[in-house]
């Protein structure tokens, strides 16, 4: 069944995108993640505009965010303080990120940020993520030692220090400030909530306790999102509803299914299962940017500049 | 859903000794959430005050032209390895779609003098004044944007698909693809002998977004904020909905 969406100005397979929904949604309930990097380089792939790609992700990303952060907030493993801090830093880095994406969308330059972005990221991330799951699993199969956490000095040496009691931390607030700002810039940009760098920025950077780094950041994520949203609605009038609605049904329903199958699984798998699909989109990327194309010319709206 | 609406009109101009009377299959076409393309039927007949004149065949061309816009067209080179949008130029016209049906091949039936003046092939169409200094080849930019169109069924060329019978009635039928950009289009037709225009004749389709699909892109353009915040509404309330449900069901 083909449906027309108003915004995008395509006609596209309701039902390839319900697909595209539930299969994202499968993954990102397995893995925990957001799913937004994996949804918007494939909406890209079978021809959405970039720009409507990055702007509808946003809200799908609210509709999947609120239902967590609410079972978060009931169990009381959201750190509400940090949560603040890393949102006026993610709000700043968003309205940043914005006037960034405007800019170079006039130089017709939008394409090629995004896409370099996405690989530049899910290189590092997938690259690391991969060679730590890998000596996971081969440690598990011969000693069973865990890693050792380290130690990060510099944020406790610098100034303006608070006390997040539900972190059990008493930190700078500039860290959290900074890793809010660069995941504020990430949303805008790449359509991602941005949860895998913040995440691990929590865990290893800030010395979080796992248990309140999801619902943390999940908070953090929601707000940043919306707000994103709110912005490409009133500056570029790109977001699709009627594209995100059909994407937020199929992914509601996968990730319950994902969610499912993840349990079932050894975290380490899990892990550098994720890591290798990471790279996967990653290759695809960088290919498309590297390969000669078939088409040395692109199409943009003229007489606006 | 789309009205099927047969109008028949008359020229005004009685000079001509060969004189089109035209008929359309439908004069609007709506672009619904389950749009999914559309036919247009140009039908009409030649109306002769005198037998008809001696010499070359009657050949009949139509062409359906969407709203002209600029647009700007973006080449690729690659920069330290990676293929970057460097050289850009405008073309100051195009429009968004364009189809030329005929009886015959198009430089069999028109004249490239005759051509100029209408502006009836594709290359014709588009209105260019001219690259920046610093761009060269600016002609394969015109090129590219009609190469890219054809290739989405935006610029299509139907040769000898316009049936004519009896030098006096005609019909062809344009698909009009379903990415396809509202406004007013304007169906043309001529009529020529000798690749020289005798007469034309020109009707508008009005092509726009109707029930919930202009209703949205209305409210995108005219009331952004309110748009954005209905948008987070929804995408809320799904989610909550979704885990209310995910946990009265497994319960």
């Amino acid at each position: 069944m083909q449906i027309y969406l108003p915004i995008a100005e395509v006609s596209v397979n309701a039902f390839l995108l319900l697909g595209l929904g539930g299969i994202v949604g499968i993954l990102s309930g397995m893995f925990g993640v957001g799913g937004g990097f994996l949804m918007t380089p494939l909406l890209f792939f079978i021809g959405i505009p970039p720009a409507v790609a990055v702007a509808t992700e946003a809200v799908q990303i609210v509709a999947s965010s609120s239902s967590g952060v609410l079972a978060h907030l009931r169990r009381k493993t959201v750190d509400l303080r940090m949560g603040t801090v890393l949102l006026i830093g993610g709000l700043i880095g968003a309205a940043f990120g914005v006037i960034l994406f405007n800019y170079l969308k006039s130089l017709g330059q939008v394409d090629l940020l995004v896409k370099l972005c996405y690989v530049v990221f899910l290189g590092i991330i997938g690259g690391l993520m991969f060679i730590e799951s890998w000596r996971a699993i081969r440690r598990s199969k011969i000693t069973g030692v865990r890693p050792v956490r380290r130690k990060h000095g510099l944020v406790h040496a610098l100034p303006l220090k608070m006390k997040f009691r539900v972190s059990g931390l008493y930190i700078s607030v500039i860290p959290p400030l900074i890793i809010g700002l660069c995941v504020g810039i990430l949303a805008a940009i790449m359509g991602v909530g941005g949860g895998f760098i913040m995440v691990p920025a929590m865990i290893y950077l800030l010395g979080m306790p796992t248990k309140v780094v999801i619902g943390t950041s999940l908070f953090q994520i929601i707000f940043v999102t919306a707000f994103t949203t709110m912005l490409h609605a009133t500056t570029n009038f790109t977001v699709d509803i009627v594209l995100a609605v059909l994407l937020l049904i199929g992914g509601v329903i996968g990730a319950q299914i994902g969610t499912r199958i993840g349990v079932k699984m050894k975290a380490e798998n899990l892990r550098i299962l994720l890591a290798m699909m990471v790279l996967a989109v990653c290759g695809k990327l960088a290919f498309d940017l590297l390969a000669t194309p078939s088409e040395f010319y692109s199409l943009g709206v003229g007489g606006d500049h | 859903m789309l009205r099927l609406v047969a109008t028949l009109l008359l020229l005004a101009t009685p000079l001509a000794a060969e004189e089109i009377v035209l008929g359309l299959s439908r004069d609007e076409v709506a672009i619904t959430a389950n749009f999914n393309g559309s036919e247009v039927m140009i039908f009409g007949a030649i109306k002769r005050d005198a037998p008809a004149p001696q010499g070359g065949a009657l050949e009949v061309i139509i062409t359906l032209a969407g709203p002209l816009k600029p647009v700007l067209v973006r080449r690729k080179e690659r920069v330290l390895g990676i293929w970057v949008n460097t050289d850009a130029v405008e073309v100051d016209a195009a429009p968004s779609f364009y189809a030329v049906a005929t009886s015959a091949p198009l430089k069999d039936v028109l004249t490239s003098v005759e051509d100029l003046r209408y502006g009836i092939s594709i290359p014709r169409a588009i209105r260019s004044v001219g690259a920046p200094d610093t761009v060269q080849n600016s002609e394969t930019f015109t090129e590219a944007l009609i190469r890219i169109r054809s290739g989405s069924q935006l610029y299509q060329i139907l040769d000898s698909q316009v049936d004519i019978e009896k030098e006096t009635l005609f019909r062809g039928e344009i698909t009009l693809p379903a990415a396809l950009t509202e406004g007013e289009y304007t169906a043309h037709i001529y009529i020529t002998r000798d690749g020289i225009v005798v007469d034309d004749y020109k009707t508008d389709i009005a092509v726009y977004k109707a029930g919930l699909e202009r209703w949205l892109y209305e409210m995108s353009r005219n009331k952004p904020f309110l748009y954005g915040l209905m948008s987070l509404a929804i995408a809320i309330s799904a989610g909550w909905l979704a885990s209310a449900a995910f946990r009265v069901f497994h319960h």
